[in-house]
């Protein structure tokens, strides 16, 4: 999902710049916020920004006989809601551009966009209303990780499309281009994030029962120190 | 607790099958199976507008694909690195509350 470095014309560069900027800045608050008020969350939020490094660094190859990478967004987004893993989502991002050459500075903006605000609050809503509708929260999670994959490879193809529509068929028509490439090779990683993340929740609710209790992803039980399955 | 280990394997060996099944496969296809798909919308791009000059270029870049993918291995490290401390803490620190509970002192959470 990353936008190669000066492969955005320069206005929608800046464009989305002025978009993802504001929800870098309120993420930023958030954060603060939530350290401040819970000094303890500091180690599974420094785990969140983990999961995303690890996560991101991860080429996989898919069925369509490229390689891509999941985002790792989503376990941040469930604890810690969607605000704070746009600043985690974009110290990643500022890391590969800067050190690998992978995305770029002048994309930041948009692929911010894509990874560190859309897939967050994408996996933030998908696991509210999977839980709203009695999903479990297994399920919910693997929900919640897997659209939010998708859901940021499906708006980088929207930036490409509208950045370089097709000669011919115009948006659309790269739309389902670049849907191709990115959107369609996405499906079995997303899945592959989500069974992850899935497997990442279920340890925590082992070792870290009391936090998700804080987070509120797990009832309080009616005896404390049982271990929780 | 047998179940619960049994589950996570199932979950692990899926996450594996699904990346190693393209590969068994063999779904690669073109000169250079299995490139990038950042690296094939780039081409995309190239290909319908040819005209099209990228404006910036990136600040720095990794001499040869060795250090590119030492500093990719550096990001998994790191990110590995401290998801494994997270576990070792947090699993010691549940183990110590339960031991707690279990000899009866409940002032200390």
């Amino acid at each position: 999902m990353h936008i190669a470095e000066g492969y955005l014309p320069p206005v929608q560069a800046a464009a989305w710049f002025a978009v993802s900027t504001p929800f870098v800045i309120h993420g930023t608050r958030n954060l603060v916020h939530q350290v401040r008020g819970n000094p303890d969350a500091k180690l599974l939020l420094g785990a969140s920004g983990a999961f995303t490094f690890v996560l991101s660094a991860l080429k996989i190859p898919s069925v369509t006989g490229s390689c891509s990478h999941p985002t790792g967004v989503g376990l941040g987004a469930i604890l810690f809601r969607a605000p704070v893993m746009s600043v985690l989502g974009t110290i990643v991002l500022l890391f590969q551009a800067l050190l690998l050459a992978h995305g770029g500075l002048s994309t930041l903006g948009a692929n911010v966009f894509s990874m560190a605000i859309v897939g967050p609050w994408v996996a933030y809503g998908v696991f509210v209303l999977v839980r709203r509708l009695g999903g479990g929260l297994g399920v919910s999670v693997f929900c919640a990780a897997a659209l939010a994959d998708l859901a940021t490879y499906c708006v980088t193809s929207a930036q490409l499309a509208l950045a370089f529509p097709d000669p011919d068929s115009g948006f659309v028509g790269a739309l389902a281009k670049f849907g191709s490439i990115f959107a369609l090779t996405q499906i079995p990683l997303a899945i592959s994030e989500g069974l992850l993340t899935v497997l990442v929740v279920r340890l925590l609710t082992r070792v870290s029962p009391q936090e998700l209790r804080r987070l509120g992803l797990l009832r309080r039980p009616a005896t404390t120190g049982g271990v929780a399955a | 607790m047998k179940s619960f280990g049994r589950i996570n394997l199932l979950l692990l060996l899926a996450v594996v099958a699904l990346a190693v099944a393209p590969l068994a496969l063999g779904l690669g296809s073109g000169e250079e199976p299995f490139t990038g798909a950042d690296a094939l919308a780039e081409e995309a791009i190239v290909a319908d507008h040819p005209d099209y000059e990228p404006w910036f270029s990136s600040i720095y870049e990794p001499p040869s694909g060795e250090i590119e993918s030492a500093l990719f291995a550096l990001q998994a490290a790191l990110g590995a690195g401290f998801l494994g401390y997270y576990f070792g803490v947090a699993r010691t620190r549940q183990r110590l509350r339960d031991e707690r509970t279990a000899t009866g002192d409940t002032a200390a959470d």
